[in-house]
């Protein structure tokens, strides 16, 4: 209420003088308030949407950007007005919250767009009027959620592994995300199917058999194929137990995997084996053994890593605990009300099969869930009335919490869907931003061979901005002393690095463009680099630190090319002074000419150095500016 | 089955189209009232007509009826003292709570400027209808921001006099001075004492009551008023807060 208590200052003011004749002390003086002029109307022109508002309209909130002196940076001078390069619209809310004192928020807008202008004008949401507060608070949570799962995708998407990742790491991410490489979906699909072999052996275990000769009475297969069984399950436990130590040991953070509910449920699957192998075949203890043969079936539950649909379902569950927890408490409550009432119904008539409360137990869960197996069943007339109302009560209490799960597993799963589009989506954007982005770098190339074969006809196409861009890249070459390559070239390079190429040393260079030159460049630059480092201790000695620096920082390419034309523009050189333009200022111009006499006579690459250092020695005055 | 009835009374809900708007809403209506032209109130006040432009502008953004019931006015007099009213009371109701069997003087009265906002809402009120329009705004203002002392001095007398008899009676005094103390709130320093008002009142009293007949009279007030330098100076004080 910060603009009411504004506006009715005066008034509180005024009604001070009632105090005036009991006070026992002078008043102090009141604060001189120098600022008050008149009150004037602002302009504010917001896109060119004028907006008209009293000064004093905006400072009532002078923590603001529109209340503060903030405004003054977009006050322009010429027209008189605040200018504001932003939504229009969304002004109207905005200007509207200094004029009532609420802020609204519209519907119709996207939630992120409005929070940034909220951010822009130094406006709080939290102070969005109660009306509007709900539906903002939704609209936040739901995107933000939704955010959270993008990120969520992107990390497990089939993008590239880093460059320099472990072998744990590697495993680990295989483990995570099997389309990553071919060796993981060949041990997913292995797994699943040992899965599936072990719990249908499990199942058909018990199936009985027919009997082995010499015997009347049904086995059940488990018995008579004990032996093959028995195989059976050890070779899938043997994986199974292969696979958690694996996983185990990639894990990045052991601790957590381990508490983590899949590796769980593997331990679970496992463990019985284990233990009925250390057991002894003692009578007391193979009842237990049997208990835990039980939990073989857990291995099921494996298939959760193979199944979306399976995680939706656990993850559902988990989210809609207490309400599940509320629709067994309400059955619970009712079940003793009812068996109870039962049983005291019951009780009188012979042959009543509802024995005890708890026997009724049965009875009434059956008759709420409307089973109705008929084992049980209520004979006195009393009995059967508040059997009538058991199974009445049943389907209301029965009702109540499901359409909450529903919901709840309605949203999650159209969350997943909106999960799975948008990593398809992803794919998409990725390789579109990779397109762009070669683009631009196909754009810098052109550039820069631009900048040394042409003239003033390079302009072609290329907006200020480009130009600029393309400056600013090219002076990062020129800081680091290496060029920006693409893909081809560089595995090229890497490949035929250690093999030492020396070809096409010369003139082919000038014709190639882009790509296919930079290799033999790069190849060259090296060739270079070896010869130029075999000269250095051929230089005299003073010079022999210019000589260092000169040659083994040098990118090539561009000198070659510029030395092809270096009579033409010594001005356009571009090789890589910057990092030595320190030693080039403090050393004389005269050394830097010798290194050209004392190379022995070499191919191309080299004049092409030594030219280029005498070019470099003429205008490194010019570089010298110019240098980073 | 219970599974079924379940899902499908979801459905139903979810298809029928929330009409919880209040229709109840439309039959609020608000009595409104519109002042007179402006040229009167400037001829009826000492105010010129921009700032009684700015002044309506203020009152008819905070009361877009055009009148100021005495809830209204109890709140806006509240906001600008920090133990005004509401605030105390929550803190109150949470201390109670707690501590209630140890300390029941945390939750004696609760300072507040509602008796205080009372009082002048009905100095304000000359009318005497219940609410406050802006030319009874407007008025009030203009005696205490310009009025001559003698004026001011006569509305102070007039809220004062609770009962509107012409007389100051003692326990008139009282009220209002416990009124003022309770604006201070519980947070004082030094520690308010419970009989601070009452002192006052005395104090107050015997410099007024001139003839010492226990009630003091609107003569009395302004004459020993004017004797006072240090009132006459707080006077001026107030002048020109717009």
């Amino acid at each position: 209420m910060a603009a009411g208590v504004a506006t009715w200052l005066p008034f509180a003011r005024a009604a001070a003088v009632g105090w005036l004749p009991l006070a026992k002390k002078t008043m102090p003086k009141p604060p001189v308030d120098s600022s008050s002029r008149s009150d004037e109307i602002l302009y504010v022109n917001v896109s060119g949407v004028r907006f008209q508002t009293w000064k004093n309209t905006l400072d009532r909130y002078p923590d603001t950007l529109l209340g503060s002196s903030e405004k003054e940076f977009f006050y322009n001078e010429d027209t008189q007005e605040y200018f504001f390069d932003r939504d229009p619209e969304m002004f109207r809310h905005i200007l509207n919250f200094y004029r009532t004192g609420k802020l609204h928020y519209p519907r119709h807008e996207c939630i992120q767009a409005f929070d940034e202008e909220l951010a822009f004008y130094g406006i709080v949401p939290e102070i969005i009027g109660d009306c509007c507060m709900e539906e903002y608070r939704d609209r936040k949570k739901e995107n933000q959620e939704r955010l959270a799962e993008d990120t969520e995708a992107n990390e497990l998407t089939d993008a590239p592994l880093p460059p320099h990742s472990t072998p744990r790491e590697r495993l680990w991410r295989a483990f995570e995300n099997p389309h990553t490489s071919t060796m993981a979906l060949v041990f997913y699909y292995v797994t699943g199917f040992f899965i599936a072999v072990s719990v249908i052996a499990n199942v058909v275990e018990t199936v009985p058999c027919r009997p082995p000769k010499g015997s009347v009475k049904d086995l059940p297969c488990g018995q008579k194929y004990e032996l093959a069984f028995f195989c059976m399950d050890t070779a899938c436990v043997l994986i199974f137990t292969f696979e958690y130590l694996m996983r185990l040991f990639a894990a990045p953070s052991r601790c957590k995997f381990m508490r983590s509910v899949m590796s769980v449920i593997d331990v679970v699957a496992i463990m019985p084996y284990y233990i009925g192998l250390v057991m002894p075949e003692n009578e007391d203890v193979s009842g237990a053994f049997v208990t835990l043969r039980v939990f073989r079936v857990f291995r099921i539950f494996k298939f959760s890593r193979h199944s979306q649909g399976l995680r939706i379902l656990g993850y559902t569950l988990k989210s809609c605990a207490s309400e599940l927890g509320f629709l067994l408490f309400s059955l619970t409550m009712a079940i003793i009300i009812f068996a109870t009432v039962m049983f005291y119904a019951e009780k009188g008539t012979k042959s009543s099969s509802f024995t005890s409360i708890p026997a009724s137990f049965w009875y009434t869960i059956v008759t709420m869930t409307t089973l109705g197996y008929g084992d049980m069943v209520p004979k006195t007339i009393a009995g059967k009335i508040f059997g009538s109302i058991c199974s009445l009560s049943g389907v209301l209490v029965i009702a109540l919490p499901v359409p909450v799960i529903v919901s709840n597993f309605s949203r999650i799963y159209h969350q997943n869907q909106r999960a799975d589009k948008m990593r398809a989506q992803q794919k998409v954007r990725l390789a579109r931003i990779r397109m762009a982005k070669k683009g631009t770098v196909n754009a810098f190339f052109q550039y820069k061979e631009d900048r040394v074969d042409c003239t003033a006809l390079c302009v072609k196409n290329r907006s200020a901005f480009e130009h600029q861009h393309h400056h600013l890249l090219h002076c990062l070459e020129k800081t680091t002393n290496h060029e920006f390559t693409d893909e081809m070239t560089y595995s090229e390079l890497c490949m035929t690095e250690s093999v030492g190429f020396r070809t096409s040393r010369s003139t082919s260079l000038s014709s190639q463009q882009g790509a296919t030159g930079c290799c033999p460049r790069r190849a060259r630059r090296r060739a270079a680099m070896r010869l130029a480092n075999s000269t250095v201790s051929v230089s005299r000695g003073s010079i022999q630190e210019l000589d260092t620096l000169h040659i083994k920082p040098t990118s090539i390419p561009q000198q070659t090319r510029s030395s092809l034309n270096a009579q033409a523009g010594d001005l356009k050189l571009n090789c890589g002074e910057h990092d030595f333009t320190a030693a080039i200022i403090s050393t004389p111009t005269p050394p830097a000419n010798t290194p050209d006499e004392s190379l022995p006579p070499s191919p191309a690459p080299i004049p092409g150095i030594l030219r280029n250092t005498r070019a470099t020695a003429y205008t490194h005055d010019t570089f010298k500016i110019s240098s980073l | 089955m219970g599974a079924v009835v379940g899902t499908l009374t979801m459905q139903i809900k979810q298809r029928r189209p929330s009409t919880d708007t209040a229709d109840d809403d439309m039959e609020m209506t608000m009595a409104s009232h519109r002042p007179e032209g402006l040229n009167q109130l400037e001829a009826q006040t000492n105010f010129s007509k921009g700032e009684l432009q700015v002044l309506y502008r203020g009152f008819k953004n905070e009361c877009p009826s055009g009148i100021v019931n005495e809830e209204t006015f109890k709140q806006i007099y509240s906001q600008f003292f920090p133990h005004g009213g509401k605030e105390r009371e929550h803190a109150c109701a949470y201390l109670s709570l707690s501590l209630c069997s140890f300390y029941p003087a945390f939750f004696s009265s609760p300072a507040d400027a509602s008796t205080y906002a009372h009082y002048l809402f009905n100095a304000f009120d000359t009318a005497h209808s219940g609410s406050i329009k802006f030319e009874e705004f407007v008025a009030a203002l203009s005696i205490l921001l310009k009025g001559s002392v003698t004026e001011k001095l006569q509305w102070t007398f007039n809220l004062y006099d609770i009962n509107r008899d012409g007389y100051i009676s003692k326990d008139e005094m009282t009220d209002i001075v416990r009124a003022i103390y309770d604006m201070m709130g519980k947070y004082t320093y030094p520690v308010l004492k419970t009989d601070a008002p009452k002192q006052h009142v005395d104090a107050f009293f015997q410099k007024m009551d001139k003839n010492r007949d226990g009630v003091v009279t609107l003569d009395e007030f302004i004459l020993s008023c004017q004797e006072d330098e240090n009132i006459m100076r707080s006077l001026e004080l107030f002048e020109n807060v717009i």
